[in-house]
């Protein structure tokens, strides 16, 4: 276990390592330069520009300039070329935006796809299991921003609430009923449209989960020793087909940060989706590049994490 | 005239045929399809759209085309469909050609309709070449890992590899001299150390050169830690990234959504492999003295396709919405080149004045997905004897 842990670290800085050297290389080699972003604007004189590739290094080799990144990135010194603000502050404030949306469809994914997964396991072949594979289907296969839209058009016209931004604009200092209901509000959709997707996943796979179960030899002892129904599902079915969702816990961290740009755009809403965008869109590298950063030490703390879980809870399983 | 077991079988028994029904693998395969229904659907709308997108690009072609997507009729805007043009105001040659708008005009007065007919064969070819590329790479790298995998790089290999890399860099950055001569002795030593295998074992060498001779690591290792290092890449994030620094082109997008979903095949491939290649025909065809490569591409590939062609299905369907949200955010094909994704884009500030700017083209992207998944669903049940009874 411990030899496994600590293998399984040094295997990730490397990855990690690698990680990072390409992700710079993409963005630095890519044609273009940032401080040719902004060519018409007549600020920008030649020496102006000079100025701007010298404070930011450009003028230097690009391995001088990935050694000048990395170290600013570990001292916390780095600092955005848009607006100068120190990179981490800016994504702390716009990752606790971020976070509701995530907390919210997270809990929504994983309550509802539970019991739809498992009624349509319970009742294969029937009507529900079918209408529900369909829906799965079309969920996957529907474009957020199209089903953004009809949401929008759906609950503006209907509830008459509007569900553009974080709250609504000039709402000043409410009654504190008023202001939680406008940001349920405003919070609902998204994180609906973020769960969607994952809703459908997670549904269809633990209906397979569910119907690998059920075809043990146990179930069927436990059927034919007389268990009720209810109890040969619930007890003996459900509780080990939840084994490879445990380790999925893992699996979610990624989608902290990777957030959606999409939805987040259409929606106004201030998080890390949207800042990311606007960074490529003014090639704003170390925001890029630091946030890029920070989603692979995600995605490999979260496969890191889901072994880990793994070995705990399966002790078939030696890494 | 030397019989076959099989007529011998059926002379000495008096039978005329085998009892069972003969079925090639085709007939099997629609007998299963005509099953599954979805499925079934999924490929009528698969084979239409490929006929629409076909015909939309005989049709809105050339110079002259018979549905002109780019004919601006500034008096004939926000045109709901269905509605028919005014014919005072128009010239002889802006009157659609149906004689209605079909599904009615954007902002300029252009028909959506025949913008349509043209996004059409753009999500169609985003969509297969895109994962062509994908899977191109991805029965490469996985076949690779997967058959050569235990072969071990030596030392020398790998520094001339970063050699012929570092010299690609440079190449890119500008420094073409120093770059291209990095380039060449990267590769030449690359290929010479693969044909003049001998050389390294018969000579006694000195302690430290050995060092450079050991395996250091092998294929499978490299390939495999590869993919975990691109896995690492939120894709959208890195495809946005990447089409935003490069200049608009659809040529673009499709290799770059390409570079970014090889992974999957990857695996695939490269686990069907190292469970294919212990198995007894395979063996058979080595110890026949068939070469590598002829038993990867005529005996494995086969065998190993299936999954593949499962996921690329699917993966065609992701590559279209990826090409549509792409479009929405701005990103996508260059402006006069309708494709559905921008259409809905361009049409959603109008979305409480004119809906059909926003719901055609958002159905006909969902119908579309949704037939290449389903099929795709139906194709895993279908080449997967497993799943086939159970569902």
């Amino acid at each position: 276990m411990l030899s496994f842990i600590g293998r399984s670290i040094i295997q990730k800085i490397i990855t990690l390592f690698f990680v990072s050297v390409i992700s710079f290389l993409i963005i630095h080699l890519a044609p273009g330069e940032p401080s040719q972003v902004d060519p018409l604007n007549p600020k920008f004189t030649p020496e102006m520009v000079e100025r701007f590739r010298e404070e930011f290094h450009l003028d230097q080799p690009l391995y001088i300039q990935y050694t000048y990144f990395y170290r600013d990135l570990f001292t916390g010194r780095t600092a955005s070329w848009k607006d100068n603000q120190p990179v981490l502050k800016k994504i702390w404030e716009k990752f606790k935006n971020s976070l509701w949306l995530f907390i919210v469809g997270t809990i929504l994914t994983w309550t509802l796809s539970f019991p739809i997964g498992i009624r349509s396991a319970i009742f294969r072949g029937g009507f529900y299991d079918r209408s529900a594979t369909f829906f799965s289907y079309l969920l996957i296969s529907i474009p957020g921003f199209f089903f953004a839209y009809i949401l929008i058009i759906f609950v503006v016209n209907s509830f008459h609430v509007p569900v553009i931004g974080m709250e609504t604009f000039g709402i000043g200092e409410p009654h504190w009923y008023r202001w939680f209901m406008d940001r349920v509000w405003h919070l609902l959709i998204p994180s609906v449209l973020g769960a969607t997707g994952g809703i459908a996943v997670l549904s269809r796979y633990v209906r397979s989960q569910m119907l690998e179960v059920e075809n043990q030899d146990y179930v069927r002892t436990a059927r034919a020793k007389g268990v009720p129904e209810e109890q040969v599902h619930y007890k003996h079915a459900l509780r080990n087909a939840l084994l490879p969702f445990v380790t999925m816990f893992g699996l979610i961290l990624p989608g902290l940060i990777g957030g959606s740009v999409i939805i987040e755009s259409i929606f106004s809403w201030p998080g890390m989706g949207r800042m990311a965008y606007e960074a490529i869109l003014a090639r704003d590298y170390p925001v890029i590049l630091t946030v890029n950063f920070i989603s692979a030490v995600l995605v490999l703390a979260g496969t890191f994490v889901s072994d880990v879980l793994y070995m705990v809870v399966d002790p078939r399983i030696r890494l | 005239m030397i019989k076959t077991d099989t007529e011998n079988f059926l002379q000495s028994t008096g039978l005329e045929g085998p009892l069972a029904t003969r079925e090639s693998r085709l007939q099997e395969f629609w007998r299963l399809l005509k099953g599954n229904r979805l499925a079934f659907v999924g490929l009528i709308i698969f084979v239409l759209f490929f006929c629409t997108a076909f015909t939309g690009l005989l049709l809105t072609a050339g110079t002259k085309p018979i549905f002109d997507p780019a004919m601006v009729r500034l008096q004939e805007k926000l045109r709901p469909p269905l509605s028919s043009p005014n014919l005072e105001t128009l010239r002889s040659e802006e009157i659609p050609r149906l004689g209605v708008y079909l599904f009615g005009t954007d902002d300029l007065g252009r028909d959506v309709f025949a913008r349509m007919m043209q996004g059409a064969w753009v999500s169609l070819t985003v969509g297969f070449v895109a994962v062509g590329i994908a899977v191109l790479i991805g029965i490469f790298m996985g076949g690779i890992a997967g058959y050569f995998g235990q072969n071990q790089l030596r030392a020398d290999q790998m520094l001339a590899a970063v050699l012929a890399l570092l010299g690609t860099v440079l190449l890119v950055v500008g420094t073409t001299l120093s770059g291209a001569v990095l380039l060449l002795i990267g590769s030449a030593y690359i290929l010479f150390s693969l044909f003049w295998k001998q050389g390294a074992g018969r000579k006694t060498l000195p302690k430290w050169m050995k060092f450079f001779f050991a395996g250091a690591i092998s294929i499978d290792t490299v390939i495999m830690r590869f993919v975990d290092i691109m896995l690492c890449f939120p894709s959208f994030f890195l495809i946005l990234t990447v089409v935003a620094l490069l200049p608009a082109s659809i040529y673009n997008i499709m290799i770059v959504i390409g570079l970014t979903s090889w992974m999957g095949a990857t695996r695939f491939v490269r686990a069907e492999f190292l469970s294919l290649r212990e198995q007894d025909f395979v063996t058979a065809a080595r110890a026949l003295g068939v070469s590598a490569w002829r038993i990867i591409f005529r005996h494995m590939i086969p065998n190993a396709i299936a999954p593949v062609l499962v996921s690329a299905t699917i993966g065609i369907a992701t590559a279209i919405l990826t090409e549509a949200g792409l479009s929405f955010l701005g990103f996508g094909v260059p402006p006069p080149h309708a494709t559905w994704g921008n259409i809905l884009s361009d049409g959603k500030r109008f979305i409480f004045d004119a809906p059909w700017l926003t719901f055609i083209p958002g159905f006909a992207i969902l119908i579309v997905v949704l037939s290449f998944n389903l099929f795709g669903e139906g194709l895993r049940d279908i080449v997967n004897p497993k799943l086939r009874e159970r569902y």
